[in-house]
């Protein structure tokens, strides 16, 4: 709180009364805003931003700075278009509604499958997993673990096997089962391994068989750890799948992972979704005002 | 990727033209360009200050020769000096001992079991060490198995006691396995962990403290950001580890955390691991390492056809 005071302070008593920003705030904001990982482009954007409104608002006081800080930021974060947004327990956009969860290798996918699957399962949906990572060691046992955690059914075959079969499988058992929420794992993958994106369009591709608009959410989980990476990851991913939201993790640690706001910006995706724990209890639904506001909480 | 810096670098020089030699004021968009390819290359954002500070200090006064194009050169003398910083003090792995201890610590999702795996892969082909792995992570659903596979992919034992959630015991036992079972190598995969968890770190900290590591490597994912300095510091604080490993280098990520860490914590990079499988681990070089970073391709040989 004390860092986050004199910082605004200091943005405060060199933009106040002049209609640019001076070299000082720019490394403030700087400082800020790359060591939380948002990078330098879209800082230099924020910092332009709030260069416009400074000099059209002739703000005065620090709370003032803060809010157009907040405003400026959060305008950057997208909303879910309303054909996809949804809560736990409001009724889905579609039925059964398919969710493919992809990304890197050890973001946490997996957990966050059993976090939203439990999540799905306490506001009473029924819920399907489909576990089409066959090649990670023991990836369909961690799964497992995690179906009996949650307590909901999952659909598997041996690992090696195809994961476009298992995915397939998985979206027909959830139809004829009538499952309302259906969740496939993916195997981690680097973005710049175009066999491997291939593979992720083609498990996309066969459970349009079966649903022809499925999946209705892919989901690309980021490591909040992860620096300027993450945005090459957004875009490959997004050209091999069509990403439609994304999911931070990791949160709980000392990385910020303010390179969502790139992405969010860039992309135009929301990101819905907040890992902050290894539990099962440790998801929470993205709040763009808390978000902005821990990526100025410079102590810890 | 090098033209673009090296492009960047030689519009950043224009003004020097017609200058004789460097000095603060005509170098001071060139450190600036250098400094930013470096945080875009996640280098910690103070490190990347403190470091295109220094490689000023060292070029103020120097001629600008003519002959190869100042860009070129300024990013050569930054590829030196950070190749340099990235090498020093290279030390082999310490596998002696009876048995011989390495731990394996670092972040959630780093790569640790996987290393864990390549090691031990990696040492059972080296004459006269004879590895065992020791599942110590009591917590990641299925880390157990996990390592199991992996063993059984490389043929190396692996020690569990998958009733037992005491990771120091399972340790401590595991010790006392390999004399039995005449193996003197221990590579012990433990659980992720956030800098931040006090009974984590305290629980690693223990592990170390009962078995007395020869080696304990830090592991880290190399597509971290920022925050890398703020976590290799911390658990250098608890268990002053011997080593880093960089893991996910078959990525395309610039890595520049490798450089965060190593001027944070001053430890040698012993290993980088770059695949799923097992046979994709190789020993670091600095030089690759700071050209990655720098986002160039062989410099050098531009340099000398220049
Ligand atoms: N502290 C913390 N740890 C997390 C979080 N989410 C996942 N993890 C941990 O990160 C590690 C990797 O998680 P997984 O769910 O296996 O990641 P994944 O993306 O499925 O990994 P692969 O399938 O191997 O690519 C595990 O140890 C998880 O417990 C989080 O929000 N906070
Ligand atoms: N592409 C690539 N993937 C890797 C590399 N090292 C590990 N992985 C993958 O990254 C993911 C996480 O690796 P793990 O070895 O499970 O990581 P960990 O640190 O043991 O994870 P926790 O025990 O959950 O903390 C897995 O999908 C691995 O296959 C690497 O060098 N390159
Ligand atoms: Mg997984
Ligand atoms: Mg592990």
């Amino acid at each position: 709180q004390q860092t986050k005071e004199n910082f605004l302070s200091k943005i405060t008593k060199a933009i106040a009364g002049k209609s640019t920003v001076d070299e000082e705030v720019l490394d403030n904001l700087e400082e800020a805003l790359v060591g939380a990982d948002v990078g330098i482009d879209t800082t230099v954007q924020i910092i332009e931003r709030i260069e416009t409104r400074v000099a059209k608002d002739k703000y005065l006081n620090t709370t003032e700075l803060n809010n157009i800080l907040q405003q400026e930021i959060e305008a950057m974060l997208v909303d879910a278009p309303s054909a996809n947004s949804y809560a736990f327990d409001s009724e889905l956009p579609s039925k059964p509604y398919v969710i493919m969860v992809v990304g890197v290798n050890g973001v946490g996918k997996t957990t966050t499958i059993g976090k939203l699957a439990h999540n799905f399962k306490k506001a009473g949906k029924n819920v399907l997993l489909g576990a089409a990572d066959t090649f990670r060691a023991a990836a369909v046992d961690q799964l497992t673990i995690w179906s009996e955690r949650a307590g909901v059914p999952i659909v598997k075959q041996d690992m090696g096997s195809d994961p476009a079969a298992v995915a397939f499988d998985t979206v027909q058992s959830g139809v004829s089962r009538g499952s309302d929420v259906i969740l496939i794992d993916t195997a981690g993958r680097l973005h710049n391994k175009a066999h491997l994106m291939d593979e992720l369009s083609k498990i996309r591709r066969v459970m349009q068989k079966v649903i022809p608009d499925a999946p209705h959410e892919v989901l690309l989980v980021l490591d909040g750890s992860t620096g300027q990476n993450a945005l090459e990851q957004a875009k490959h991913f997004t050209a091999a799948t069509d990403v439609t939201a994304l999911a931070i993790t990791k949160l709980d640690g000392t990385a910020k992972g303010g390179v969502v706001l790139a992405i969010a910006n860039q992309f135009k995706i929301p990101v819905k979704f907040i890992g902050v724990g290894e539990k099962m209890e440790d998801l929470l639904v993205f709040n763009k005002h808390e978000f902005v506001d821990s990526l100025f909480n410079l102590e810890k | 990727m090098f033209e673009s810096l090296s492009e960047r670098l030689d519009s950043a020089f224009k003004s020097l033209k017609g200058e004789g030699r460097i000095t603060e004021l005509n170098i001071a968009a060139t450190v600036k360009e250098i400094r930013r390819a470096l945080i875009d290359a996640d280098v910690n954002y103070k490190i990347a200050k403190e470091f295109t500070d220094k490689v000023k200090d060292a070029v103020l006064g120097e001629k600008v020769i003519t002959a190869i194009s100042p860009g070129q050169l300024m990013t050569k003398i930054v590829k030196d000096e950070l190749t340099e910083l990235m090498g020093g003090n290279e030390v082999e792995l310490n596998a002696k001992g009876n048995p011989a201890i390495i731990l394996i610590a670092g972040l959630q999702g780093s790569g640790k079991t996987t290393f864990s795996g390549k090691l031990a892969n990696y040492l059972k082909g080296k004459k006269g060490f004879s590895p065992m792995l020791v599942a110590a992570d009591i917590y990641r659903p299925a880390a157990i198995d996990q390592l199991k596979v992996l063993g059984g992919q490389i043929g190396v034992d692996v020690y569990s006691e998958p009733e037992n959630k005491d990771a120091v015991s399972i340790a401590q036992n595991a010790v006392k396995e390999a004399k039995t079972r005449n193996k003197n190598v221990l590579i012990i995969d433990t659980a992720g962990r956030l800098a931040v968890d006090e009974v984590m770190m305290t629980e690693v900290a223990n592990v170390k403290n009962a078995v007395n590591p020869q080696e304990i490597l830090f592991v880290v994912d190399s597509m971290t950001g920022q925050d890398a300095v703020n976590t290799a510091k911390a658990f250098n604080d608890r268990l002053n580890f011997s080593g880093v490993v960089l893991t996910k280098l078959d990525g395309d990520t610039r890595g520049g955390a490798a450089l965060s860490i190593k001027y944070t914590v001053d430890k040698p990079i012993k290993f980088i691991s770059s695949g799923e499988k097992m046979d994709t681990l190789d020993v670091f070089y600095p030089e690759r390492m700071a050209q990655r970073i720098l986002g160039m391709g062989d410099i050098t040989t531009l340099v000398e056809k220049a």
